[in-house]
């Protein structure tokens, strides 16, 4: 028979991971590894779901996973889309050169 | 074995894994090494959703993250033709605020959620929600509308792909006359 582990530590450890990505995102240029970093949050957030899903005993945490998945999933098509757009008409995907917008 | 059972070493052991491996993603230079330590991340959420006895999404967090997202990611990367001599690099000083600002951040969320659920534990092997046919269930009965909202959502982000990555030379032609 299982074990159980404290609620506290999935908590910890999602937090952890959640500012790891956090952290990746504002620390680095490429866009592609911002993205990544973006997926990295989401799953922080998701098994912090599935943890207190399973605490709980109730099914719904684990369905809203998996829309978060299935949204995910729509998300990174059209933005890896636009990221091949735009390195397309930049021939660089360095978010620090994507200021057009600013004037 | 130092008086923790198997589930505690196996979360350990995950814990550890998944955060190295997070870390290692975000500080590579490389972007095709940094996928494939995210991929490896994914692998070690993955077995922490077994652990929990959520199988339905240990299983769809490999094929769907690790398998599709992961894959496509990959093949922008090489698309792309990124390595990583020319990867840019933020400021020194922009860095280091965005490590204090992270251990800002998690000095916060650590001292928030500290009080919060104490003590109880997760019998992650009692629980069976976590099995395809319980989550099936639930699915199709409580969240069959939101599920059919998600299979048009998915088409839309299908057909939006598609347009924006379009080489449009209708459009840019008609910008040109105008």
């Amino acid at each position: 028979m299982l074990n159980g582990i404290p609620i506290n530590y999935y908590i910890m450890l999602s937090a952890v991971l959640f500012i790891i990505g956090a952290v990746g995102v504002m620390a680095r240029r490429n866009a592609i590894i911002i993205f990544m970093c973006i997926e990295l949050m989401l799953n922080a957030v998701n098994l912090m779901l599935v943890a207190f899903s399973t605490l709980h005993n109730d099914a719904n945490g684990q369905v809203f996973v998996f829309f978060i998945m299935a949204v995910a999933a729509a998300e990174v098509a059209v933005g890896l889309a636009i990221l091949s757009m735009v390195y397309r008409n930049f021939k660089s995907i360095d978010i620090d050169l994507l200021s057009r917008l600013k004037n | 074995m130092l008086g923790f059972t198997i589930t505690q070493w196996l979360f350990g052991t995950l814990s550890l894994m998944a955060i190295m491996f997070a870390l290692m993603m975000v500080f590579t230079r490389s972007p095709v090494n940094s996928a494939l330590y995210l991929i490896m991340t994914f692998f070690c959420i993955a077995g922490h959703y077994l652990l929990l006895n959520a199988q339905f999404l240990a299983v769809v967090q490999i094929v769907v993250y690790a398998g599709a997202i992961m894959v496509l990611f990959l093949y922008i990367i090489m698309l792309m033709n990124l390595n990583a001599d020319e990867e840019p690099r933020k400021h020194v000083l922009t860095r280091a605020i965005a490590a204090i600002i992270g251990g800002m951040l998690l000095f916060v969320m650590i001292g928030a959620l500290r009080g919060a659920e104490q003590l109880q534990m997760v019998q992650g092997g009692a629980s069976q929600i976590g099995l395809v046919k319980n989550l099936g269930k639930v699915l199709f009965t409580e969240f069959l509308f939101p599920f059919e909202i998600a299979s048009v959502l998915l088409l839309a982000a299908l057909v939006g792909a598609i347009m924006i990555g379009k080489r449009d030379t209708n459009i840019n032609s008609k910008e040109t006359t105008n």
